[in-house]
């Protein structure tokens, strides 16, 4: 469904991503995790056509949208959250998931009903009239999910939706996920909460200074010594063996 | 659960179709039609600025085309007013597109677009000044026929209808604006653009069609001026001063609502007439109490006096049931 095929961007002198390459398959949900700066949140914005690459191509549903403005690519189906929650401040959490729901469903009051439709989706029914500022962090983040989920993708971007939610509130959004996923949206997500990738992801890709440096099931990549190393430090994976001999 | 929506408006025209019924002086006549024509270019910036989030201060550009437009039309080539008030409009539209496309092509924003309307005003007043067309330095002069087939009227009264009726029309046009998917995806970009973008608007589009809007309806209101006072010279019509006043308007009513610009015109030319009682016309005191105005609003009143009566309505609203509790204990004690 994406295929995301040697991309590479600069910032200055910075590589932010090196020649990086993903596929993601319908019906799926992927992980994309790597320690902060690592370039997650640029890749992301290269797929959906925030930015563009100075090198590689991004094909969706067989299409090379490399390049394509940002509003046709969700047009087309594939949709991004932000990690940093951009809502409409002044505008109610209905209004809010509308704007999303405009995008097919030209009538205000066909868009609204369907707004309020995806809020119950995501468990946003009883704060359909507030403010969007009146909401908590948590409440922000689902904000974002709704929004992107109105627009009815068929690929759904989330940046680290669970970021800055307690493990109650994790717990909450997990379920929502993946029931969103279970309705044939397929989703690839930044996540730092590791309980979130294992449980919802079958496949993993890591990010460090730019470029992908291993992929698989999640177990498996949590496991590999490069990404602990990534991590934690240059030759953390070997202390952590050593530490785990001696207590054994 | 839609048609409701208008009720408002319905009550609102109606009081003001009534008002000549009441008044008779010719100078009062006058304040009325004045502020119901700033309310209509209030509107205009109101669309763009308070809607779209996109601070014009130039709206002088197309007032001044609108006006200049029906003018030149009327003079070189013969045309009937009214239907040189149609051209006018899509004139004011054409130079809002021409405005918007560079300026929303190169993502000017803020201040940046603020002053790339200001200069294109400013141009096109010196053009006004310049060319033999528009009547140069001199102005324009339109000779008085007052015939209602030359939306020329002998009474005031007649005019105060007129400009009352372009004035509904606004209304009508913004409440269906926020009914609609323009006017939503107006607001996105007003509040966010990059969130507007990321959901599928087409932001570039949408502005477009905000400030063709909004020129048409501004150039209206040039228009509607023109005929009045039959006269037109670049500083007046490209002046600075209707740039302000467009914007003055709706930040003291309420920016992004429907009735916004109506309220901020009467309360700002009333409170201007009150101060020209007591200074005296002063010159160039209206422009500092403008200013001092301006700030005051945005310091304090950012959401404008549509935004304060909503505040008070909900806080009132909130003491009720709690009196209504008091009153209870009270009574069970
Ligand atoms: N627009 C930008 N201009 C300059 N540097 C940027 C820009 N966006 C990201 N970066 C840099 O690129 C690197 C990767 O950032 P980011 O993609 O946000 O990482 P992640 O999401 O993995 O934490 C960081 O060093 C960041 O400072
Ligand atoms: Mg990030």
């Amino acid at each position: 469904m994406l295929e995301v095929r040697n991309i590479s961007k600069s910032f200055g002198g910075l590589r932010a991503v090196d020649n990086a390459s993903l596929d993601v398959s319908a019906g799926a949900i992927v992980s994309l995790i790597g320690p902060n700066g690592a370039g997650k949140t640029t890749l992301f914005t290269i797929i959906a056509g925030f930015q563009k690459p100075d090198e590689g191509r991004v094909r969706f549903e067989g299409r090379d949208i490399t390049g394509l403005p940002a509003h046709t690519i969700c047009r087309l189906g594939l949709v991004r959250t932000f990690q940093v929650v951009q809502p409409f401040g002044r505008l109610t959490v209905r209004e809010n998931i509308a704007v999303g729901a405009h995008l097919r469903h030209a009538d205000r009051a066909d868009a609204l009903e369907n707004a309020e439709a995806v809020a119950r989706r995501v468990g946003m029914g009883a704060m359909l009239d507030q403010p969007a500022t009146s909401l908590t962090v948590a409440g922000r983040k689902r904000l974002e999910l709704a929004r992107a989920l109105a627009t009815e993708p068929s690929l759904l971007l989330l940046d680290e939706v669970m970021a800055g939610l307690n493990p109650t509130e994790i717990d909450e959004i997990v379920p929502v996920i993946r029931s969103i996923r279970d309705d044939g949206v397929t989703i690839l997500l930044i996540e730092h909460v590791m309980r979130a990738v294992m449980s919802l992801s079958e496949h993993a890709y890591v990010l460090n200074n730019g470029a992908i440096i291993a992929s698989g099931p999640p177990r498996a990549v949590a496991a590999d010594p490069q990404v602990v190393e990534a991590y934690l430090g240059h030759g953390a994976a070997k202390r952590i063996a050593a530490s785990e001999t001696a207590h054994a | 659960m839609m048609a409701g929506r208008y009720t408002a408006i319905g009550i609102t025209v109606a009081v003001l179709a009534a008002l000549p019924l009441a008044v008779t002086s010719n100078e009062v006549m006058m304040f009325l039609i004045l502020s119901l024509m700033f309310a209509l270019l209030g509107q205009a910036w109101n669309i763009l600025g308070g809607y779209a989030g996109q601070f014009s201060f130039g709206h002088a550009a197309f007032f001044g085309s609108g006006a200049y437009a029906t003018a030149t039309l009327q003079i070189h080539l013969g045309l009937n007013p009214w239907v040189a008030m149609v051209a006018a409009m899509a004139v004011g539209g054409l130079v809002g597109g021409l405005i918007g496309a560079l300026s929303f092509r190169f993502r000017l924003r803020g201040s940046y677009f603020a002053l790339i309307t200001l200069a294109f005003a400013e141009v096109l007043r010196v053009v006004a000044h310049t060319s033999d067309f528009t009547g140069g330095g001199a102005g324009i002069l339109i000779p008085l026929d007052e015939r209602a087939a030359n939306f020329q009227f002998e009474s005031r009264d007649v005019f105060y209808y007129v400009i009352l009726a372009m004035v509904a029309g606004s209304l009508v046009l913004t409440r269906a604006l926020e009914d609609s998917r323009l006017g939503a995806w107006m607001l996105a970009i007003r509040e966010n653009e990059d969130s507007a973008r990321a959901l599928g608007v087409d932001t570039f589009r949408v502005k477009l069609t905000a400030i063709i809007l909004s020129g048409a309806m501004a150039a209206s209101a040039g228009v509607f001026y023109t005929q009045i006072f039959l006269y037109l010279d670049p500083g007046i019509a490209y002046g600075v001063g209707f740039s302000v006043e467009a914007l003055l308007v709706p930040i003291i009513g309420g920016m992004g609502t429907v009735f916004g610009p109506l309220v901020g015109s009467f309360v700002l030319h009333g409170v201007d007439e009150v101060t020209k009682e007591l200074t005296g016309d002063a010159p160039g005191l209206n422009l500092a109490l403008y200013g001092a105005l301006l700030i005051v609003m945005l310091r304090f009143l950012p959401d404008g006096l549509m935004g304060l009566m909503g505040r008070l309505r909900r806080a009132a609203g909130r003491r009720q049931p709690q009196q209504a509790g008091r009153l209870k204990e009270a009574g069970d004690a």
